[in-house]
């Protein structure tokens, strides 16, 4: 049996797995981003909280009203959606004209606020989240013990950033919001009513962090914290793919899982720095990223 | 006009002895996180411990005035030094409560050595309190790395877990867990066959998780604290780690991160704690009224607010004064101390309190009655046993 830096390659094909089902939360987090940064112009730094609070929708849902996993699935991106496009009406959309500085220190502030608030409601020690009956056990891949559930992450992440990709790219849905964003005077001339697609397009942003967070409740702890920690790897993940770039958050976020996977083997200390790594090299060879185009 | 100023004067007199007779000011500084991660097992839970420790001292009736202020030292050495600073200096404050995080409490014992205050350490979990920094004004009062290291390791190493892998925090703590229960391990017949440092903090486990399972350890002991212990071992039992027999010893583990676990991924997980709500009719009454307050029940650390507060109370009640710290710490080590939660208390030379440790292990699903109902009692560790023994240059009762 060949061996790879003393690693049997069981071990490696393990990790790699994992590290793919990483790259399923960094994937569809770093896309809600990119959409909104790519159609808005805004970095949103509350992705964080509004991942947070998708999880801890899905944890209301199942002990306030007794809505279980799957339902939760549909409804709490969709009430944090919801959220967002209040936030978006409110506040966001009188920032538009200004900098970029002042979205981002907006969604920052509004971060902070979110979990401060969640904090004081539910504490910090986190609230536990079954994973659905359906979805519980394992396979025994031979390399590995898959939990079902992991697996169903990686299948149900890859199908939103597809879904997701191909309604930006390939439908006339996705031409009028990239038209939008270039040009929005005159795709507004045309008759397209361009604040509501805008609105529109930030609450699908924010909804698909929601789904993220419905996701990770039953693996992670769901505590008021467990966006910021996350938030910042994912700002990391979408300046090394390209700000806006759809497809490079996408691969960028698997890609990176991998990495980082694959470093928890050889060196675990640097494990939570490599992608900070990749970040400047990437920054210092290529400024716009890997898949962005030069400004 | 004269007559009128010498009756005023005689009787500002009388109202300053009537003062003094009146009674000690006493100033309590309860310093905590309030925010963060340990905000749950110290925070305001801590704040309102030490307020029923005046209540049940009956502070006014043996004429102590007692003040209790509190703040957030966001686990910051820098902020936690600046707050005790200005409490000592401007405030008035005679003694800080709590102090979690270890290098914000001894940033703490350094500076209220030289203030002359006391330093009653609840939260925090470093041996050096006692020992490399010990300090004469510094009473560590809840737990230490090595009491849980003598708990958990000793009791997992003789039930037969020889061999050991450590996934640790990696930072000062984690390592320091790591290094005590890796001796306890080796003392009674076990190995180490291996270890790894994880980034603090961590989300995801299951790389080092799968690391620990492919090294055919009999224990994973998880020497890290807060969250990354409840993500490490949800993990566990997803990955059938767990189910497939190897068992995970959670060295610093506090009842409120049982209660976020949930009984059915935490049982049967072996802990070590200085107390437990549901323990006798003593602390359940204790709890009790802490639940009624507070909406949770209460830790071992904020039961040890409780029981710190009311040995400071008695101490300085027996001085007759709380100015000089050094001489109510003094007074605190030639007393002996009995309350419904810790029972009976003693504490030695280097500041270090003495009182039995319990060995827990987490209930099932079926066994458990309700969202609190969580531990089984396994054993109980004396003091002597539990904690390392004194460092004569520590001991400040022969100075």
């Amino acid at each position: 049996m060949f061996e790879l830096l003393g690693i049997p390659p069981q071990v490696l094909l393990g990790q790699l797995l994992l590290g793919l089902i990483n790259g399923s939360f960094y994937a569809v987090l770093s896309l809600g981003l990119a959409v909104i940064f790519g159609l808005l112009n805004i970095i949103n730094f509350a992705h964080g909280a509004l991942y947070m609070m998708g999880a801890f929708v899905a944890w209301m849902l199942l002990n306030y009203l007794g809505i279980g996993y799957w339902w939760a699935l549909i409804l709490a991106p969709l009430i944090t959606g919801a959220f967002g496009i209040l936030l978006e009406r409110t506040m966001l959309s009188r920032l538009y004209h200004l900098d970029h500085l002042y979205g981002l220190l907006l969604t920052f502030g509004l971060a902070l606020i979110i979990q401060g608030l969640f904090r004081n409601y539910y504490g910090i020690s986190g609230l536990p989240y079954r994973i659905p009956d359906l979805l519980s056990g394992g396979n025994n891949l031979g390399f590995m013990f898959l939990p079902n559930y992991r697996a169903w992450v990686v299948v149900a992440s890859a199908a939103i950033c597809f879904g997701t990709w191909f309604m930006i790219e390939k439908t006339r849905l996705g031409a009028y919001l990239r038209a939008a964003t270039e040009n929005p005077v005159l795709v507004g001339a045309f008759g397209i009513n361009v604040p509501l697609l805008i609105m529109l397009t930030y609450g699908f942003g924010v909804a698909l962090a929601g789904f993220a967070g419905v996701l990770a409740a039953p693996i992670y702890s769901v505590n008021p914290n467990m966006g910021a920690d996350l938030i910042i790897v994912v700002f990391a993940v979408v300046v090394i793919g390209g700000m806006g770039s759809i497809m490079g958050a996408i691969l960028t976020g698997y890609m990176l899982g991998l990495v980082e996977g694959l470093t928890r083997v050889f060196y675990p200390e640097g494990s939570a720095v490599v992608i900070f790594v990749i970040m400047a090299i990437v920054l210092l060879i290529k400024p716009e990223g890997l898949f962005g185009r030069a400004a | 006009m004269l007559r009128k100023i010498a009756f005023g004067t005689v009787l500002g007199a009388l109202g300053a002895t009537t003062a003094l007779a009146q009674g000690i000011d006493v100033k309590l500084g309860v310093l905590n996180d309030r925010s963060g991660v340990y905000a749950d097992l110290s925070g305001e839970g801590s704040v309102v411990a030490a307020r029923m420790a005046v209540e049940d001292f009956k502070a006014a009736d043996k004429g102590l005035n007692v003040e209790i202020i509190s703040a957030d030292h966001q686990n910051k050495p820098d902020i936690g030094s600046n707050i005790a600073r200005q409490w000592y200096d401007q405030d008035g404050v005679n003694a800080i409560l709590d102090v979690p995080t270890s290098s914000v409490a001894l940033a703490v014992a350094d500076i209220t050595a030289e203030k002359n205050g006391v330093l009653i350490d609840s939260g925090a979990g470093s041996t050096a309190l006692t020992r490399e920094q010990c300090r004469p004004t510094t009473i560590h009062w809840t737990y230490d790395t090595a009491a849980l290291a003598t708990g958990t390791g000793a009791a997992m190493t003789n039930a037969g877990g020889k061999k050991w892998f450590f996934l640790t925090a990696d930072y000062a703590f984690g390592h320091s867990l790591e290094e005590n229960t890796a001796a306890v391990v080796k003392e009674n017949g076990g190995e180490v066959v291996g270890q790894v440092n994880v980034p603090f903090p961590a989300q995801d486990f299951s790389s080092f998780l799968l690391q620990a399972q492919g090294s055919g350890a009999d224990v994973i002991g998880l020497a890290n604290a807060g969250g990354d212990t409840v993500n490490a071992i949800k993990q566990a039992s997803e990955f059938g780690i767990t189910q497939a027999g190897q068992k995970l010893a959670a060295l610093l583990f506090f009842v409120t991160d049982v209660h976020a676990l949930g009984a059915q991924t935490a049982q049967g997980l072996s802990l070590t704690e200085a107390f437990y709500w549901d323990q006798n009719d003593g602390t359940r009454e204790w709890s009790k009224r802490f639940f009624d307050t507070h909406g949770a029940q209460p830790t071992m650390v904020q039961a040890g607010v409780y029981s710190g507060t009311m040995a400071y109370l008695a101490a300085v009640e027996a001085v007759g004064s709380a100015e000089d710290g050094k001489a109510v710490a003094a007074k605190m080590k030639e007393m002996e101390f009995e309350d419904a939660l810790f029972g009976k208390v003693k504490v030695r030379g280097d500041g270090r309190a003495l009182h039995d440790m319990y060995l827990f292990e987490v209930k099932s699903p079926d066994q458990s009655e309700g969202e609190w109902d969580l531990y089984n009692e396994i054993s109980k560790i004396s003091g002597e046993e539990a904690f390392l023994p004194m460092l004569d240059e520590c001991d400040f009762t022969k100075m």
